[in-house]
């Protein structure tokens, strides 16, 4: 067809050895450094050393900022491992945001409306729970049930699902405002700590970056090793596969995403109940789109979650402290997350796909 | 009522252009089969690579000597060269390295919306600004020129010829858009790539080719939407994160016309009209209801998208290759 003779010709690879793989990942995360070094630069006129070192001290600078990052660790993580089951069912899930959003909501609504009603900590901290999980497996309901009743496309869906939930607690934001006319709700039950999730050994953020962890483990689990998880992976690589081996695949499709909803609004939970006793809008701040990002970085597997979440939150705060530092722009950070991503993006294709340059006195080729 | 009309309809329409914009490139990409979640970063790189040109060039020329045409066209370039270049980024991501566009998309938006506020806020340093904007007031004079007759001409001047003209060249180009989809050959052959690129390869269509071309023009389209936030809507002031969700408002826009630019001239006003409604509703004390007045856009776009998939009427679908990526040998 193409008259032009063909420089080289591709081709799906086999799987390689993994210990391949990660060559070819850092590779990709070296070259991607380098250009971010090389953008900072520019832009700045920055040692490049002296730039990351900064970085360095402000993710784990202080006993304080270690906490910090390992709670936003935690959270990113917690977000990511909540989309992964519907991701390896190919169910493209990018309402994370405002799953965790109601999730939010409902744990504020209990701590507010209820507050002159109960006065034990555990039945409120019990009753915050059910109200987070099932308002997050609400949001993740809808768009699974019109995805498998009507095949509505879910990407668009669960977008749109993320506003609806984010103008709803920005509805209740204003009504529950406190004081009058503040426009926002401050801190929750500040004086009587009602529902607070408990400190542990004196750390507020242990207690949530436990959870996280056991959850990462349990969903290691469920996906590998439990028949759900199983049928899961069946209708990720095919639907019709899955429909002739007998599964049923809406029940699926539904199940898998009203545990992903329930996860996320466990999460906003955590948020509510024992980081940040408040409600905002910005409570959740993108972190549910990125965490589609590092859920599919890491192939969909929790434990390698543990590490792309990471490397996101240390660009994050890292880049937070360069802003400080050097008086630039808190942006910067998204720039250098841009760059990463694009390079660890890209270099999957050398990873499922190998290139075979053709010698160029084969005639007719 | 008249009169509420009279001051509401414009400025439902100036919030609407950057929606139509967005959705106009969106749906370019979205029929090429690639569903672009970058369009929220590209309108923001649209409209800082603007401000960008925009602001050398007035740094350069004194604001009385400043060439009305140089004005305009600088930042208008500049703007489509910087949209230009992330629709050529997502391609390369995603057609000939077939990365996931979801990913892809929403990497873009990351990096986009921080292309954007960083260099809005370096440039605010550069300007030793007081306040955190950037007022780009002689260049924006530009573009807001509307007919010198219009506002001679009482309400019909008012509601229709009181823009400037990148709200009608936004108009334009959605209409040209519809027409080059619907009725020309080039336009079928990208529906085709759109639904099914496997076949549009065997029917002889270069599908890397109208991947690229598509996806790149839509990109640069949903850049101007940016330029015009800035250079019209905003009266040339860029202040960080102040474009806001309008992005994926365009993303929704592009369900509630299902598919189709010259819809999109009337349901963007709707939309527009919709974004702002909240300022007309007299709440009195009631300041939550408005909030969820701010829901009515989405709102609106999830039911038609269930309405749309319940019908199942074939050509008010999603091109059906939307989201995937297509690597010949691998039917």
């Amino acid at each position: 067809m193409n008259s032009k003779k063909a420089l080289f010709h591709i081709s799906k690879r086999g799987e390689l050895p993994w210990l391949k793989v990660w060559l070819i990942r850092g590779a990709a995360i070296l070259l991607a450094l380098l250009v971010c070094s090389v953008l900072t630069v520019l832009v700045t006129g920055l040692n490049p050393f002296a730039v990351y070192g900064t970085m360095f001290k402000g993710v784990f600078g202080t006993a304080r900022k270690t906490w910090v990052t390992f709670q936003k660790l935690a959270v990113l993580l917690g977000i990511s491992l909540a989309v992964t089951p519907a991701f390896k069912m190919r169910f493209w899930n990018i309402g994370a945001e405002g799953q965790v959003m109601v999730g939010s909501l409902a744990c504020a609504a209990v701590m507010i409306t209820l507050r002159n009603y109960i006065s034990s900590n555990l039945l409120m901290i019990v009753l915050m729970l059910v109200a987070s999980l099932a308002a997050g497996a609400l949001w993740g309901f809808l768009p699974a049930f019109f995805k498998s009743r009507w095949n509505t496309n879910e990407t668009l869906f669960t977008l749109m699902m993320n506003y609806i939930a984010i103008q709803l607690s920005a509805f209740f934001i204003i009504l529950w405002e406190n004081p009058k006319g503040a426009g926002q709700i401050g801190i929750i039950n500040a004086s009587s700590e009602l529902g607070w999730l408990p400190s542990l050994f004196g750390q507020q953020y242990l207690l949530p970056i436990l959870v996280i962890a056991l959850l990462t483990v349990a969903l290691y689990i469920y996906l590998k090793y439990s028949k759900h998880g199983y049928e899961i992976a069946v209708v990720g690589e095919s639907e019709r596969t899955a429909r002739y081996a007998g599964i049923k695949v809406e029940r699926v499709i539904i199940r898998t995403m009203v545990l992903s909803g329930a996860i996320c609004g466990l999460i906003g939970f955590l948020l509510v109940g024992a980081t940040d006793h408040t409600l905002t809008t910005t409570l959740v701040g993108g972190r549910g789109f990125t965490a589609v990002m590092v859920s599919w970085l890491a192939k969909f597997n929790p434990l390698g979650m543990i590490f792309t979440s990471f490397l996101l939150v240390f660009l994050q705060l890292g880049a937070k402290e360069i802003a400080s530092t050097f008086f630039l722009n808190e942006s910067f950070a998204d720039i250098l997350t841009g760059v990463i991503l694009f390079f660890i993006i890209g270099c999957e294709f050398f990873i499922n796909y190998k290139i075979e340059f053709l010698k160029n006195d084969r005639k007719g080729a | 009522m008249f009169d509420f009309l009279v001051s509401f309809i414009p400025r439902a329409v100036m919030q609407s252009i950057p929606l139509l914009y967005g959705s106009t490139g969106e749906i370019l990409t979205e029929k090429s089969g690639n569903l672009n979640l970058g369009i929220p970063g590209i309108m923001y790189v649209g409209a800082i690579s603007g401000v960008i040109g925009a602001f050398f060039y007035e740094q350069s020329v004194p604001a009385a000597e400043m060439n009305a045409f140089l004005a305009i066209a600088i930042p208008f370039l500049s703007s489509l060269l910087g949209s230009f270049l992330m629709g050529l980024l997502y391609c390369f991501l995603t057609v000939t390295l077939r990365a996931n566009q979801n990913v892809t998309g929403l990497a873009m938006t990351t990096f986009g919306v921080g292309f954007g506020n960083f260099f809005g806020g370096s440039l605010i340093k550069l300007a030793h600004s007081e306040v955190p904007s950037i007022a780009l007031s002689a260049t924006s004079n530009f573009y807001r020129a509307s007919l010198p007759f219009a506002d001679r001409l009482g309400w019909f001047g008012q509601i229709f010829l009181s823009y400037g003209f990148l709200a009608y060249l936004a108009i334009a180009i959605a209409l040209l858009t519809a027409f080059l989809i619907r009725k020309t050959r080039t336009g079928l052959h990208l529906r085709a790539v759109g639904e099914s690129p496997a076949t549009a390869d065997a029917a002889g269509i270069n599908v890397v080719r109208y991947k690229y071309l598509f996806t790149c023009f839509g990109s640069m389209i949903a850049g101007l939407g940016g330029l015009y936030y800035v250079m019209d809507y905003a009266n040339g002031v860029w202040s960080n994160n102040a474009f806001g969700d309008r992005g994926w408002l365009a993303i929704a826009l592009v369900i509630f016309t299902i598919w189709r630019p010259n819809v999109s001239v009337l349901a963007s006003i709707l939309f527009g009209g919709l974004y702002i409604l909240y300022l007309y509703i007299p709440t009195g004390t009631q300041f939550a209801v408005k909030e969820l007045y701010k829901m009515l856009p989405y709102l609106v776009t999830l039911f038609v998208l269930i309405i749309v998939s319940l019908r199942k009427k074939r050509e008010d679908q999603p091109p059906a290759s939307l989201g995937l990526h297509y690597f010949r040998e691998e039917r």
